[in-house]
């Protein structure tokens, strides 16, 4: 695990973002970048050479078959880029119509790519969090499953409460269901050495199965035989903040406090600090007299109640039902968030909002320039592959080796 | 490296007297649920039918019948029976065996409580699991290949879904072997950027395998919506018919289960026979596991510990291509989207499970490959049991033997951790 806090010098700005940019500027903000940048040109390549009109331009002359798959790339970025953002027409005529309805339509795009950064934050900070206890949560999928469940469940069985009770219930019910998810792989590590890997494994697809039982049992929604829950009561619902078509809603808040919940957590807290020590150096935790079993479980169970807040998020902001292709992935996608956003809140929020970004985006490039959607999933795993191993992107562009070892990940071995 | 894990109880307890009395309460608490969840729910006079003809086969084999309710409890006597005696004396060593009896045992029962008052084809269910234990075995086998080397690869279901992908799209275009050889690849060409990611790179394992597989879903879907769906003639590659044996195939009852099946299920046997005395009885697999084991004390003798090690892990992803290949060319014959489903999982689960052993692995298929199969018939035949959870046994009895509660598996000592050469 990167011991980032170890042996430097501290920063002298001792604020959230001023600690995030100290470690950065170890060297390491430049990686990240280029990492995105040189994944999203293999995207693109990709779209360029998937392009049938390339092979057929490629018969009269190479040149010109570059330039159709140049084109191609083009088209389907700046598709993307209106479906992420908003297309600078539309919104440029909405402005200056100055209707309500069509402003509305015309930010839609952007307040989307805000929604779907929503579980990318909590699944991110979930693992980044696990990360910084030296623990490899690679179970967010399943306790974000777990926290949807549990968050629905609440949020339709519970009748007749006030919504300033009930969807703190909900969202509290949605954190406890993770929580206990993270909880078990937690203490099973730190009071067997099962190895935590292996053990969210496990977890993930228990709760995919689970939740497919519930959602065929006692959670089906009684007057269907589809998988599907019923809807929630309307005071479990996170308040949105426009009219329709704009599902912009008050999870997106709560997100980045969680964010700068768990800033506060790791870098102010005697807590965050023995959470961090753990992870950088077990032995030196043992020999200063923290309880490792505590805080290994401590730090699991939190992890899965960020996870967990994920799904619950979903559940009450966004669909308010519950079906069993919920998640796209987030939970996956998250690991390559933590990494990316080098385990620090700052960071994961930015990075999420970038892959929510991109997600939201691609939506609008299948329609617009017929992209499959899975090629976020494809420059994903290439960005990924870039940051975990950063010699790549040195060679690539001739960088200096740095000054001291790389920030690297590094997971203890199985068994145990 | 792995001692390091912030254990607070000394494993002994676990091997010890905790452990046979934890072993004796799972013998009680089953030999309870056999008679709490089945016999009670059993009336007197129901028969149970076990057909032992599978379908379609020639053999005229009498049906075995018998009354359920003395069954069940002659069995849940059985078990209590032996639970009482682990509880109080123990068993010893041969506790492990005595455990896979009383499972044996119960598996029966729940059997014979589902076919009470109507009639189950038991020789059908038994080569239903063999078959379905084919892709986990082949995943598992990739696992041991690159574990017993000191890789970690959670790619399995990365390079299974790739593997399956491309052998259906070459094997629609240029016939079956070639499909076959081409899943084969797939697999190997990502194992070797697993390999240059965790050897040269020194990424951690764990990262790179998520890579992969997050970039296998993606690509395979991005390719399956591109042209897949467009073109069925990509996709249509058909499948390896069955292979009679001749002579053994025609032995009553045994026969169809054990000897009339398609490429896939002879190679595996195969695969695992070599892998077995490759790893313990040569000198390669003595190689291979040192590297694994204990990589610098290899070094000095001079084994090439890097060498070995992207052997090993390439010759893994091979094995998860061609497991992979038999979702397409021997099971479906055709791709669907994140058709594996979690087989390589359940592969690396069976890894462990069977000790990081290629029998062992292959015991832990059988089982799994039990569970998901029961999964598949119970809903057909719309019995009383949600079949999700028979799906979540291989998890949970993988979770169960990682904690060490019947037995602990011995990992490879240097799985998971990059070597470094000295004085570079």
């Amino acid at each position: 695990m990167a011991n980032q806090d170890s042996q430097s010098t501290p920063p002298k700005d001792k604020s959230a973002f001023g600690i995030f940019m100290h470690e950065l500027a170890r060297g390491s903000l430049i990686v990240p970048i280029l990492a995105i940048i040189t994944g999203l040109l293999l995207g693109g390549l990709i779209v360029a050479v998937t392009t049938d009109q390339v092979y057929t331009a490629w018969s009269r002359s190479p040149l010109e078959a570059i330039g159709v798959g140049i084109n191609a790339a083009l088209r389907s970025y700046s598709a993307l880029f209106n479906g992420a953002i908003g297309n600078p027409e539309r919104i440029a005529d909405a402005l200056a119509s100055g209707e309500a309805a069509a402003l509305r339509r015309a930010f839609n795009p952007f307040f989307e790519s805000l929604i779907k950064s929503v579980p990318y934050i909590f699944a991110g900070l979930a693992v980044a969090l696990g990360f910084r206890a030296g623990l490899f949560n690679i179970g967010a999928e399943g306790q974000l499953f777990m926290g949807a469940v549990a968050s629905v469940y609440v949020g339709f069985a519970v009748k007749g409460l006030p919504a300033i009770i009930h969807l703190p219930l909900a969202l509290g019910a949605g954190a406890l269901g993770g929580a206990i998810w993270g909880f078990i792989p937690g203490w099973l590590k730190a009071k067997t050495g099962g190895h935590e890997v292996i053990n969210t494994i496990m977890m993930n697809y228990i709760a995919f199965r689970l939740s497919e039982y519930l959602l065929r049992g006692p959670l089906q929604r009684p007057d269907t035989t589809n998988p599907i829950s019923p809807f929630i009561e309307t005071t479990a619902q996170l308040p949105r903040f426009f009219e329709s078509p704009i599902r912009f809603h008050l999870g997106f808040f709560i997100a980045l406090a969680a964010a700068y919940g768990v800033y506060w957590l790791l870098f102010k807290t005697r807590l965050g600090f023995e959470l961090r020590t753990v992870g950088a150096n077990p032995n030196a935790a043992r020999y200063a007299g923290m309880n490792i079993l505590v805080i290994t479980v401590l730090a699991m169970s939190l992890s899965g109640a960020l996870a967990g807040m994920a799904g619950a998020n979903e559940v009450l902001g966004v669909n308010y039902t519950l079906a069993p292709a919920f998640s796209s992935g987030y939970g996956f996608d998250s690991i390559a968030l933590a990494l990316i956003g080098r385990s620090h809140p700052v960071g994961v929020v930015l990075a999420a909002l970038l892959f929510g970004t991109l997600r939201n985006g691609a939506l609008q490039m299948q329609i617009a320039a017929n992209v499959p959607v899975d090629i976020i999933s494809v420059m994903q795993a290439l960005i990924l592959a870039f940051i975990a191993a950063p010699a790549i992107i040195r060679t690539i562009y001739r960088l200096r080796a740095p000054q001291q070892q790389e920030d690297g990940l590094h997971v203890r071995g199985w068994g145990g | 490296m792995s001692t390091l894990s912030p254990t607070m109880k000394s494993s002994a307890e676990y091997t010890g007297g905790g452990r046979r009395r934890v072993m004796g309460v799972v013998f009680l608490a089953l030999a309870a649920a056999i008679w709490l969840l089945f016999a009670r729910t059993t009336q007197g006079e129901m028969v149970t039918t076990f057909t032992l003809n599978p379908g379609g086969s020639q053999a005229n084999f009498p049906n075995l019948e018998f009354i359920t309710l003395p069954v069940l409890h002659a069995i849940a006597f059985v078990c209590a029976l032996l639970g009482g005696y682990q509880l109080v004396r123990g068993f010893g060593t041969r506790t492990n065996a005595i455990l896979g009896l009383v499972a044996a045992l119960f598996i029966f029962a729940f059997l014979s409580w589902v076919a009470s008052g109507t009639s189950l084809n038991l020789a059908g269910l038994l080569r239903a699991t063999l078959i379905r234990a084919v892709p986990i075995t082949l995943g598992a086998l990739s696992g041991i290949l690159c574990e017993r080397a000191g890789v970690v690869n959670i790619a399995i279901e990365g390079m299974m879904l790739t593997g399956a992908m491309v052998a259906a799209i070459f094997g629609s275009l240029y016939g079956l072997w070639v499909g076959l050889l081409a899943g084969v690849l797939a697999g190997a060409l990502l194992a070797v950027v697993h390999a240059i990611f965790s050897i040269k790179y020194k990424t951690d394992q764990i990262v790179s395998g998520t890579v992969i597989n997050i970039f296998s879903i993606g690509m395979s879907s991005f390719i399956s919506a591109k042209y897949l769906a467009a073109n069925r003639q990509l996709n249509n590659p058909g499948i390896f018919p069955d292979i009679q044996i001749p002579g053994l195939a025609e032995i009553p009852f045994i026969g169809p289960i054990l000897f009339s099946h398609n490429v896939f299920f002879f190679s595996m046997l195969l695969f695992l026979a070599l892998l077995h005395f490759g790893l313990f009885f040569t000198r390669w697999g003595l190689r291979l596991r040192s590297v694994g084991e204990h990589p610098k004390a290899a070094d000095t003798l001079g084994i090439n510990v890097f060498k070995t090690r992207y052997m090993a892990v390439i010759l893994g992803g091979m094995m998860a291509g061609f497991g992979g290949a038999y979702f397409t060319l021997g099971s479906v014959g055709r791709f669907d989207d994140v058709m594996t489903a979690g087989r390589g999982f359940i592969g690396l689960a069976a890894m462990i499970f069977g000790n990081w052993n290629p029998f062992g692995a292959f015991g832990a298929g059988l089982l799994f490959g039990f569970a998901d199969m029961l999964a598949a018939r119970l809903a057909i035949l719309g019995v009383r049991v949600a079949s999700e959870f028979l799906l979540m046994a291989p998890y949970i009895a993988t979770m169960i033997v990682l904690a060490g509660v019947v037995g602990r598996g011995q990992a490879p000592a240097a799985d998971g951790q990059p070597y470094e050469k000295e004085g570079h």
